[in-house]
């Protein structure tokens, strides 16, 4: 700007910046920038409202999978049919001496007894299982009369939790008439595994599964991804062969699952004839889709250290390796472990891939071993989600919870460790 | 060649003036960059600045023979320099970055390199220790050696070059760990210790001579990254140190520094100049002056001119060093 | 070395030429005083020569102006290499021509002193003896501005006629007051001038080896330089 005089510049100036011109710009200025505000908190009211509604229906459906009901049900088993020794039962051969025994006809006796012709159905497989237990507490049982609380049939249930058959409407006025129903938790949702029977099921067959799948694929997929991806960003020399591996492990990222599910068929399961429905096989489809995530993250977050660390070491005298196992890779870890928990949350809800290797099989006990067949979660949904009786749909979505939950506590112990990780440089 | 400096006056003294310039040369130099070393002047460097002014006709004899770019003058006889390049080039992929530059680096001296940003300083400071090695496309070729040994054949372990020849950044960046791992880093990875006791004292060490002992005795376990700039700076220079290095590069070591700090490294330069060889690039003409004892203009990837701090800025040789330290250039 | 290009910085090159034209203005009036106390001499105008004696509280100004913006200098642009030689050149340079103005005083405060002789022969001499003088103090002042070493070597060469001049003023003197003892006074007054203008020559001199050092660097060598015969 050429240096006007003094007397000019004095009547330039207001013209300049308060003119009219200058003040309709800076109001709109203005607007815009309220106007993306707001555009702004929109987006992010309109989120939590999604996510709101995921949960407050995820909660008002699966909360109630959580609980049952159970009926007071006076039993003599003197008087019944049952041929039990109390003695076998404090042995070490109790379940299968209950397992003999046809705990279910009693307990219909019993209740028919009590209730009328109709509740025969009462019970079902949860109170079988809870009398089995009872009586490997309490052998003495046995040999007395006693009331007991068990948990009634799902469709008495179902009737007690919101409405269901006539009959069964019938029962539960019949059992709140004479106080003997009530709600309760349901412990065995958690401890239990799959059954035909939906009063009696529980996730943690699924549970367990997905954790030791989830515990496999970790294993393979983070070695192999941060080592690769200190290859690649360290030590790989910068051709068109690493061009193209970049390129072909970016692409890998963003491959559908189910294909990896099919890649695992075809390579696990027919070629190396691995067991079916195993987490060792559920794993290794699982690390193939992790471990390109992991690769991309790794190489960013090993991208990311400045190269004056790297200097700085290299000027007193570190050898490559001491540089990047030293160096670099400490403060590369917070990226990569971010990149894993990104990795690790996608693979524990995937179902596609696992579904094709075949971990849909019905599992009516919990997966000992990494070769035992297994389910994982989402499978064991999805699983539920398909069945007809009504009982299941709170157990779907109770299930729903247990696996936001867990995925929650894995996603938080990963945060944790990266935070604790996590350094200034 | 070494040049005669005969200490008193040949023809009779005429006037009071010439009396005090014999005397003045009798004494011995009184300039900023001569002071005494351990171990005693060396015959040739007495040298005092300028010369007066032709106000007293105090006998000179013959203007000092010119010297080829990048031989030393006036080496001493017999004292090989610590470093020696001949005809280096440096290449990123087509581009030249360096011409042919040839230049000795002798110990117990502080060498400075000037020139305008992208001449070729920084370039040329980092073959010395082979840190181009780390660019990709980056290509040396010429003779580079260090005792007499070439630094870039496959002989030499460039992981002790690296060890042997130091370097200090223009941004100070400590390791994000304690102090004391900082300085105790090297040392470790090159076996120099074998006890923690020893390692202590290598610390304590490397820390005294950096100028940072007092500052940090007591605190050796907080972060490096916490102290202030001229401290880190410091603390890289300990760092350097621990390993024992014969030369130590400094790229623009104060460039980031507030003058207080400033002042600080260059006064810790000169402490250091007795037991290594220093070899410092720095944009800030006026530091080179106050520091080194030989300095080297480069210009657009060449040498230009290299000789002794006190003649390239009192009377320079060559028309570009003149207009690059007028104030000239650009 | 010629410098050609100015400063990046034109505040320095500013500076630098307020100081050479400091240098050129005391060149000036020494000259001047030179020439008009010889002339105030030759003619015994005795109230000139007062105005010389006056005059010459300029030139002691302008010496304390140039060391003044020398200081300056030297502490705000830290002048290097030719620069810097310039600067402390013109320092001294202000020194020698304030005593080249002392001298051109001390010529016109002895004007007085000769008012009253009569024609002393050796007189004549004196003015070209003054005029190679003043020609030597103006050629080296060209020569310090033009930083033309060439010039200040030629100077210092005709210090040469200067001194031969005065050998031959010195005979003649002598020979004159030993032939005329009541003038003894006023030519020992003339040996005094006499002197004065040598001792100008041999300033002028001293002068065009600072200019030579300035400009090139190096010292006269001692074969090329008038080896002044005098202390």
């Amino acid at each position: 700007m050429s240096s006007a005089p003094d007397s000019l510049a004095a009547t330039a100036a207001p013209s300049r910046w308060t003119g009219d011109a200058m003040r309709s710009r800076v109001r709109k200025r203005y607007v815009a920038e309220r106007r993306f505000r707001a555009l702004g908190f929109a987006a992010v009211a309109l989120s939590g409202l999604f996510l709101a509604f995921l949960l407050i229906t995820m909660a008002s459906r699966g909360l109630g999978g959580f609980t049952q009901h159970e009926a007071a049900l006076p039993v003599d088993f003197a008087r019944s049919d049952l041929m039990i020794d109390p003695a076998a039962l404090r042995g070490p051969q109790a379940r299968e001496t209950l397992a003999a025994v046809d705990l279910e006809s009693a307990l219909s006796q019993a209740a028919t007894a009590a209730f009328g012709a109709e509740a025969g159905e009462m019970f079902g497989g949860a109170a079988v299982r809870a009398l089995g237990e009872k009586l490997i507490a309490d052998p003495g049982l046995l040999e007395r009369r006693d009331t007991l609380w068990l948990p009634v049939a799902s469709a008495i249930d179902v009737a007690a939790k919101h409405d269901g058959a006539e009959a069964a409407e019938r029962m539960v006025e019949q059992l709140q008439a004479r106080g003997a129903i009530r709600r309760s938790f349901n412990a065995g949702f958690l401890s239990a595994s799959d059954a035909t029977d939906p009063s009696a099921v529980g996730v943690w067959g699924a549970l367990k599964g997905s954790f030791l799948t989830i515990l496999v694929t970790m294993m393979l997929a983070f070695p192999v991804g941060v080592l690769a991806a200190v290859y690649l960003e360290e030590f790989a020399p910068r051709n068109r062969w690493t061009d193209a591996i970049e390129v072909s492990i970016n692409n890998l990222a963003a491959v559908p699952s189910i294909i990896f599910g099919l890649l695992g068929l075809a390579v696990f399961l027919n070629v190396m004839h691995l067991p079916r429905s195993a987490p060792l096989v559920g794993g290794l489809t699982l690390a193939l889709m992790t471990m390109p995530v992991i690769v991309i993250a790794g190489r960013n977050a090993i991208k990311s250290v400045p190269p004056s660390i790297r200097d700085a070491a290299l000027g007193i005298g570190a050898s490559k390796m001491q540089v990047v196992f030293h160096h670099v890779l400490p403060l590369a870890l917070p990226g990569i472990l971010t990149g894993t928990i990104i990795g690790m949350a996608r693979a524990l809800g995937e179902t596609a891939p696992l579904l094709m290797i075949g971990m849909r099989a019905f599992i009516a006990a919990p997966p000992t071993g990494f070769t035992e067949p297994a389910t994982v979660l989402p499978v064991q949904i999805f699983l539920w989600s398909d069945e007809v009786d009504r009982a299941f749909v709170e157990k779907t979505s109770a299930a729903i919870i247990v696996l936001l939950v867990f995925m929650l506590l894995m996603n938080g112990l990963a945060i944790y460790l990266r935070n604790r990780f996590e350094r200034r440089w | 060649m070494k040049e005669k400096m005969p200490l008193t006056s040949t023809t009779p003294v005429p006037s009071p003036s010439a009396a005090i310039a014999a005397d003045a040369q009798r004494r011995g130099p009184s300039t900023v960059d001569e002071a005494a070393l351990p171990g005693g002047h060396r015959a040739d460097e007495r040298e005092p600045v300028g010369g007066s002014l032709g106000a007293a006709p105090a006998p000179v004899a013959v203007a000092p023979p010119v010297p080829s770019p990048g031989e030393s003058p006036e080496a001493a006889p017999g004292r090989a320099p610590k470093m020696r390049a001949k005809s280096v080039s440096v290449f990123y992929g087509d581009n030249q970055a360096l011409k042919d530059v040839s230049i000795d680096i002798h110990e117990d001296r502080v060498t400075a390199f000037i020139g305008p940003s992208g001449c070729g300083k920084s370039t040329f400071l980092r073959t010395l220790n082979r840190m181009n090695d780390t660019i990709a496309g980056a290509r040396v070729t010429g003779n580079i050696e260090l005792d007499g040994q070439d630094i870039n054949s496959s002989a030499m372990d460039v992981v002790q070059l690296r060890a042997r020849v130091g370097m200090v950044f223009q941004k100070p960046n400590p390791f994000p760990k304690s102090i004391y791992e900082n300085v105790a880093y090297g040392p470790r990875i090159h076996g120099l210790s074998s006890s923690k006791a020893e390692l202590d004292q290598i610390v304590e060490k490397s820390l005294k001579r950096a100028g940072l002992w007092d500052e940090v005795k007591d605190r050796l376990q907080d972060s490096g990254t916490a102290l202030s700039g001229g401290q880190q700076q410091r603390l890289c220079i300990a760092r350097a140190i621990a390993v024992d290095p014969e030369v130590i590069l400094m790229d623009e070591p104060a460039s980031a520094l507030d003058p207080i700090a400033t002042a600080k490294i260059e006064e810790l330069i000169h402490e250091l100049r007795g037991r290594y060889a220093i070899v410092i690039v720095t944009h800030n003409m006026q530091q080179a002056a106050r520091v080194s004892q030989r300095t080297a203009f480069f210009h657009l990837g060449e040498m230009v001119e290299y000789g002794k701090t006190s003649e390239i800025f009192t009377n320079p040789r060559e028309r570009r060093t003149q207009d690059y330290i007028t104030g000239r250039y650009g | 070395m010629q410098q050609t290009s100015g400063h990046t910085l034109k505040a320095f090159d500013e500076d630098i030429d307020r100081l050479r034209a400091l240098i050129s203005q005391m060149g000036g009036l020494a000259e001047h005083a030179i020439e008009e106390a010889m002339r105030c001499l030759v003619q015994r105008d005795t109230e000139g020569a007062l105005v010389v004696v006056e005059n010459d509280a300029k030139l002691d100004a302008l010496e304390i102006e140039t060391e003044r913006r020398a200081v300056q200098l030297i502490a705000l642009r830290a002048p290097m290499a030719g620069d810097l030689r310039d600067v402390v050149a013109a320092l001294k340079i202000s020194g020698v021509v304030e005593r080249i103005g002392d001298y051109a005083k001390n010529i016109a405060k002895r004007v007085p002193q000769l008012e009253n002789a009569g024609k002393i022969e050796p007189l004549s001499l004196l003015p070209e003896m003054a005029r190679i003088a003043t020609g030597m103090v103006h050629d080296v002042l060209d020569a310090f501005v033009e930083r033309d070493a060439e010039v200040a070597l030629q100077v210092c060469e005709r210090d040469n006629a200067v001194d031969d001049f005065y050998d031959s003023i010195f005979r003649t003197l002598l020979t004159h007051m030993m032939e005329n003892p009541h003038n003894i006074g006023q030519s020992a007054h003339l040996l005094f001038v006499a002197k004065n203008l040598e001792r100008i020559g041999d300033h002028a001199t001293n002068i065009a080896e600072m200019v030579y050092y300035a400009a090139t660097g190096r010292h006269m060598a001692e074969k090329t330089r008038a080896g002044s015969r005098r202390s």
